[in-house]
């Protein structure tokens, strides 16, 4: 299932604003790779690059390449549509669908590609919302509102919706951030069992959860306001953490940053 | 940064000294703060002001209770003058002794012409909003939201005589009307009327002018409903893989939907009450040719409360019967247009509420 990502020259724009620069990473398959930095730095801008969800924002785009096991998602002939059937993502605010039930929310992007037996949806459903680590909360509430849970368990709706369609790779974009730490670390212990399965791209401010989750981290970093945000160093997370080998990303983990 | 009293008097002055810190740092009061006092200044603005609100929203409580009673004062002497079933009665006969009169004929006509409007303007508004505010770019979402606003400031009596000299005599509409006949002309209210022969002065064509009177309310409340589409919704669902479509289905109509509906009870209030151009349009219909059957067909002429009381309105000054029968239809609309729009308010508050 999980694929390898490779982004070769990755330049990021909004409009006329540079806003990332040169980016040249790879990510592993059946690997967690966190993305540190501080604000503004481009980090939530790269992941969503990665699902071309970057451009849906009026007036931005990107140049260079993302590979998805060799194939350009930026390629001639690519359907954004299909990128994001393939390389699913969750957000910083969980945001399942109001209107719809809890069984409705996972199965909603299966749904989209056509799927109609209710039977099979049902078994995709209780099969993610086990890998999400819910089904034991919602199994007899699978009619009620996706809204009626609470903050965490609706994030873990959303994770529980974006892997049932089975994706290659599941981006996360701060998806702990607005979570009590009891729900955090639910999370946190979700993306470690998500690992054997999918690739998994995080981008996190916070590093106590980068050190515990990832696998590989990338340092971003901008040179000042107003410049473009680039990549200092992609490493092994114990590397990064304990011996980097560029100052900033050293200063900026020690907390001696700005 | 939060100001603890943002009141009035001296303690506002506080204010600059919150300014950010220059060196980065928390930002903080670089002073002590005064603190929490304890003494309830007069706060003289206030007191005027929800004075002058409460008043005032009373006065407008009052005005609905005296319109009501005036109108169930001036129409009970007509009521019970009246020989007929003022509900189910088709003609309107107050001139003569004994006075027969009833809305059956008034409340279809309204009725019939104004739930015809709406389905025709409901369908357009909702694919008007969704351009402007889902697919169009955006050079050209501006202009379009402004023409279909333009439209709501035309005055009624403009679209009353367009109807009625110019869309009248429109081939396109009588190639509609045919069409109708011929394929649904079986149920009753596409039945063909013999002497209407065209679609000039019939309720069809005043249900078309209304449709497009209704459509800038329909449309202004649909299109500012889905705009306020919460940004992580249409996310999630283009995260998803969904098309533009998709995302209209999963995030922007579900979180409309209420909107729309309040949106469209208001295009039908205002269809129901509509006077103007619907006197200017519709021919009325004999009164033998309403004794002798019922003809529930849109292509036939008709009047609606509010073009029956505007046309018989100066005639009927100088008798108090004539007079109190038009009220007591007038009474009769009131009471509907109210019950519309009571029932758009709760349709509003349950989608708040959800």
């Amino acid at each position: 299932m999980a694929k390898r990502i490779e982004v070769k020259d990755l330049n990021i724009f909004y409009g006329d604003f540079h806003a990332v620069e040169g980016v040249e990473l790879t990510v592993e398959p059946r690997t967690v790779t966190a993305f540190i930095g501080p604000s503004g730095c481009g980090k939530s801008t790269v992941l969503r690059t990665l699902n071309r969800m970057h451009e849906v924002i009026p007036g931005a785009y990107c140049t260079g390449q993302v590979l998805l096991d060799g194939t350009d998602l930026y390629g001639k002939g690519i359907d954004p549509v299909a990128v994001r059937h393939t390389v699913g993502m969750v957000f910083q605010r969980a945001n399942p669908f109001p209107a719809m039930s809890i069984r409705d929310n996972v199965v909603a992007g299966l749904r989209l590609t056509g799927a109609k037996n209710k039977k099979a949806l049902d078994e995709v459903a209780e099969h993610a919302l086990r890998g999400a680590n819910l089904w034991g909360e919602v199994k007899d509430r699978l009619d009620r509102s996706g809204a009626s849970l609470s903050g965490g368990q609706q994030q873990r709706l959303c994770i529980a919706r974006a892997i049932a369609v089975q994706p290659e790779v599941l981006l996360m974009d701060e998806p702990c951030s607005a979570l009590d730490p009891i729900s955090t670390l639910a999370i946190e212990d979700l993306i470690n069992e998500l690992k054997e399965e999918f690739t998994v791209v995080i981008v996190t401010h916070n590093m106590q959860q980068a050190a515990r989750v990832s696998d590989r981290t990338a340092f971003f970093n901008l040179k000042a306001q107003g410049e473009p945000g680039h990549l200092v160093e992609i490493d092994s997370t114990e590397k990064i953490f304990s011996n980097p080998s560029q100052k900033a990303t050293e200063d900026y983990i020690s907390g001696r940053f700005g | 940064m939060a100001e603890p009293n943002p009141g009035t008097d001296s303690q506002a002055v506080s204010a600059p000294a919150d300014a950010p810190d220059p060196t980065g740092g928390a930002t903080g009061p670089s002073k002590p703060r005064p603190s929490v006092r304890t003494k309830t200044p007069s706060r003289t603005g206030d007191r005027v002001f929800s004075g002058l609100s409460a008043t005032v929203a009373v006065l407008m409580a009052v005005l609905v209770v005296v319109i009501f009673a005036f109108l169930v004062k001036s129409a009970i002497p007509a009521l019970s003058a009246n020989q007929a079933n003022f509900f189910t009665t088709r003609t309107w006969s107050t001139d003569g002794d004994p006075i027969k009169f009833g809305i059956a004929a008034l409340f279809w006509t309204t009725a019939i012409s104004s739930v015809i409007a709406l389905l025709i303007a409901v369908p357009l508004a909702i694919g008007i909003a969704l351009f402007i505010t889902q697919m169009a770019p955006r050079r050209l979402a501006g202009p379009v939201a402004f023409v279909v606003d333009l439209l709501a400031a035309v005055p009624s009596i403009i679209f009353g005589l367009w109807g009625s000299i110019v869309l009248a005599q429109a081939g396109f509409l009588e190639w509609i009307r045919s069409a109708l006949i011929a394929v649904l002309g079986w149920i009753p209210i596409f039945s063909e009327t013999p002497s209407w022969t065209d679609p000039s002065g019939t309720v069809f064509l005043a249900s078309i002018v209304l449709a497009i009177m209704i459509l800038p309310i329909i449309t202004a409340t649909s299109r500012d409903v889905m705009a306020q589409t919460p940004r992580d919704q249409i996310e999630a669902s283009l995260a998803l893989g969904a098309t533009r479509w998709e995302v209209i289905k999963m995030a922007v109509l579900p979180h409309a939907r209420s909107g729309i509906i309040s949106g469209s009870m208001l295009g039908l209030g205002r269809a129901l009450g509509e006077t103007l151009a619907v006197t200017l349009i519709l021919q009325q219909v004999s009164q033998m040719q309403l004794r002798r059957v019922f003809d529930p067909s849109i292509f036939t002429g008709g009047d609606t409360f509010a073009s029956k009381i505007a046309r018989d309105f100066p005639e009927a000054l100088n008798d108090p019967q004539s007079l109190g029968a038009l009220v007591a239809s007038g009474l009769a609309l009131f009471v509907i247009t109210f019950f519309v729009n009571g029932a758009a308010r709760m349709i509003a508050e349950r989608g708040v509420k959800r």
